[in-house]
């Protein structure tokens, strides 16, 4: 039987995931040059916040048709308010110390978000069961997508179509487009490059806590630690696809997922590669591939090549 | 004013991230040491307390501690006061080998119960045996550990301080092939591991005896543990025309393994080891866990007579957490130094002798009584004398016992 469609299919559906998350890394860096690592951690806390509100918000076996729209609001709130509340509390008061500065503080939040979910979210220590939607798995052909993948399926293009909508024609999108082209000169302008800079934070956060419901949705489970591989994928996915490209994350988070389904499918079925082909193996040719999009397009799929202006 | 308020709001940050790390360390429970007069021995735990394996951790450190509080409570040994010091090895290697030095430091640890994985054993063994530290595992399986890395061809046992209640994977993996093939009617089995001391080492016992047996191996994957997407790895296994999985790991990845295998359309059972065998298991398997199937050491606790007494003073002692899949070992082990401390104690007029680790470690090897889990003694090897093995089957939601034995040949 033919397998590649299914490999296909797992792939954009890992790789929708990673480009969620992807777009939180990439509008921050393309406005205010950070990376933000935390946002791993507030990807996980739009999880915790999802669960929370079917945990402890809604009574026992609501329908998930009423209970799902509720949790991702819950999960975007948490994920907007922590990112909001980083953005103002970590970034905002080392915006003009040198670049390094901001950078080891988004690497000590994300430590201290991580430990205060495993601290005080009851019975964080271990995955928290996150809730299923009843019924599937559907079959195209041999193809078989799960119900709960139903939901990333949807989710990723609409969310790319708002996103797409809000920077190319709101007043507060071609702001934020100003804003990454030339902080200085924007402000000249009459642009308030802050509210900008928080509005990158709030969106990015909301995208995670789709991202976040997502996962929950595909694997059954949240956890403390679950946005720290994550992230760095997300990372990878934005460096990958252009980072400061919107469009660019996603197309780097599906190319990486692509990239992770069809090596373990398809390397060990190359003579002389057995050992190289198994499951463990994705994240090596996932970075090998990035390594290769970076040596002959530096910028990455889809990212301008920019004057380093530092 | 900018700089002012960057250094409040990084100490604030520091400050956070340090007292939230003391919690993770806290230790909530030492044992009765209000006796006044007499000596107070600890006995250290090692174990997972919190992460995705802290059920079969927490079942560790209660059980020793009911052994230390049942020893306390008859006077076990005349003069001696036991208290359990649990630590927390996360499952890593690099915590294990951290918390090893901190019991070896303490001058009143004359034995460790720990750890869980065999990997955690692993890097803590030599830190142990150079201070002369027993140490018994409740859990590992690892055949390294006790009889050296070239285990199947010549047996050297590496470290003299190291002991198991335990039986191995030399016994287990085989054993549960046997039951596959011959009970279940298993004839294609695709293998899967996490790539681990333990999760590797099962999967390849495991294959050389179904393969022995006249079954076929029609595919092998090695997973990432740190991940939780299998579904590449599902659709493989669906294709391959297997008829069973065997799956060299833990619940944490298993659980998520078995549910994704189903949901891509193989209804085949997913088997594995004592890492498996565990409520979480089924907990994150959910429906999809139903008809897989899992070894353990030993005969089920529920059914020994000798069990008895434990279950009731474990219900008794009011303990959060159940005593999950290690608790009878670990009581054992923890028993068994209780025991060796006994001996040397007796041999030296009543009192610890200033060497009192060297001579725990010498009598620990002849130490011989009858535990939770049947008669408790070790080989040449530090290994236990009892080899016996269950396979457990998921059944209307939690585990049953299918077949007991003992591996032979």
């Amino acid at each position: 039987m033919n397998e590649l469609p299914q490999q296909l299919v797992n792939g954009l559906l890992l790789g929708s995931m990673y480009g969620l998350v992807a777009i939180g890394y990439t509008m921050v860096y393309g406005i205010v040059q950070l990376i933000n690592f935390a946002h791993g951690e507030i990807f996980m806390l739009g999880g915790f916040g999802a669960i929370t509100v079917y945990l402890y918000v809604l009574p026992d076996g609501t329908s998930m048709w009423v209970a799902l729209p509720l949790m991702l609001v819950g999960g975007i709130i948490v994920a907007v308010l922590a990112a909001v509340g980083a953005e103002r509390l970590a970034y905002r008061p080392l915006r003009t110390a040198p670049r390094l500065a901001p950078l080891i503080t988004a690497i000590g939040l994300s430590l201290a978000l991580q430990q205060a979910v495993w601290a005080w979210y009851p019975d964080a220590k271990e995955s928290i069961n996150f809730p299923h939607i009843e019924g599937g798995p559907f079959e195209i052909g041999n193809v078989t997508i799960q119900t709960g993948d139903i939901f990333l399926l949807v989710a990723a293009p609409i969310s790319m179509a708002i996103l797409a909508y809000f920077v190319m024609k709101t007043r507060t999108g071609r702001g934020m487009q100003a804003t990454a082209q030339d902080p200085d000169t924007a402000k000249l302008m009459g642009i308030n490059t802050d509210r900008i800079i928080v509005v990158a934070f709030a969106l990015g956060a909301a995208f995670a806590a789709v991202g976040a419901v997502a996962y929950g949705l595909k694997y059954g489970q949240v956890q403390f630690r679950m946005g720290f591989i994550l992230g760095l994928k997300a990372f990878t996915a934005a460096v990958l696809g252009g980072i400061g490209n919107i469009y660019g994350a996603m197309l780097g988070g599906v190319v990486l997922g692509l990239a992770e389904a069809l090596s373990t499918a398809y390397i060990a079925d190359i003579p002389g590669m057995e050992q190289f082909g198994s499951q463990s193996w994705a994240n090596v040719w996932a970075f090998v591939l990035l390594i290769l999009v970076l040596l002959f397009r530096p910028q990455g799929l889809l990212g301008e090549r920019v004057a380093d202006r530092a | 004013m900018r700089q002012r308020s960057l250094i409040a709001i990084t100490a604030a940050l520091a400050a956070g991230a340090l007292t939230l790390t003391a919690c993770g360390s806290r230790d909530d429970d030492k044992g009765g040491s209000d006796t006044g007069s007499g000596t107070t021995v600890v006995i250290g735990v090692d174990a997972p307390l919190t992460g995705d394996l802290s059920a079969l951790g927490l079942g560790i450190k209660n059980s020793a501690d009911l052994a230390a509080k049942t020893a306390n409570k008859d006077k076990y040994v005349e003069g001696i006061t036991f208290e359990i010091e649990a630590l927390d090895d996360q499952a890593q290697p690099s915590s294990g080998q951290q918390n090893a030095t901190t019991f070896v430091a303490n001058k009143d640890v004359l034995g460790v119960v720990g750890p869980l994985n065999s990997s955690v054993a692993e890097s803590m063994q030599k830190v142990f045996d150079d201070a002369k530290l027993v140490e018994v595992s409740p859990a590992n399986t690892g055949p390294t550990l006790t009889q050296g890395a070239d285990w199947q061809t010549k047996k050297v046992r590496p470290y003299k301080s190291y002991f198991r209640t335990a039986t191995t994977d030399a016994i287990q993996g085989p054993f549960a092939a046997q039951y596959l093939y011959n009970d279940a009617k298993k004839k294609k089995v695709f293998v899967i591991d996490d790539k681990k001391t333990y999760g590797a080492g099962l999967a390849a016992t495991f294959t050389d005896e179904f393969k022995k047996l006249g079954g076929e191996v029609v595919g092998t994957e090695h997973i990432d543990p740190e991940t939780k997407d299998f579904s590449t790895v599902a659709t493989k296994v669906k294709n391959s025309g297997a008829d069973v999985v065997y799956y060299g790991g833990e619940y944490p990845q298993s659980g998520p393994l078995t549910k994704q295998i189903k949901a891509a359309g193989a209804k085949i059972p997913v088997a594995g080891g004592d890492g498996m065998y565990d409520p979480t298991y089924i907990e994150l398997g959910g429906s999809a866990s139903t008809g897989d199937f899992a070894t353990s050491v030993g005969a089920p606790v529920e059914e020994l007579p000798s069990a008895k007494t434990f279950i009731e003073d474990y219900k008794a002692g009011g303990y959060k957490e159940p005593y999950a899949a290690y608790g009878g070992y670990s009581y054992d082990s923890a028993w068994a130094i209780i025991e060796a401390v006994k001996k040397v104690v007796e041999d030296n007029d009543g009192k610890l002798p200033d060497d009192a680790r060297a001579k725990i470690t010498e009598a620990m090897q002849n130490v011989s009584f009858d535990g939770v889990t049947g008669k408790v003694s070790f080989d040449e090897y530090g290994d236990t004398t009892n080899k016996q093995l269950t396979v457990y089957k998921v059944e209307g939601g939690e585990w049953k016992a299918v077949k007991s034995g003992t591996y032979a040949g």
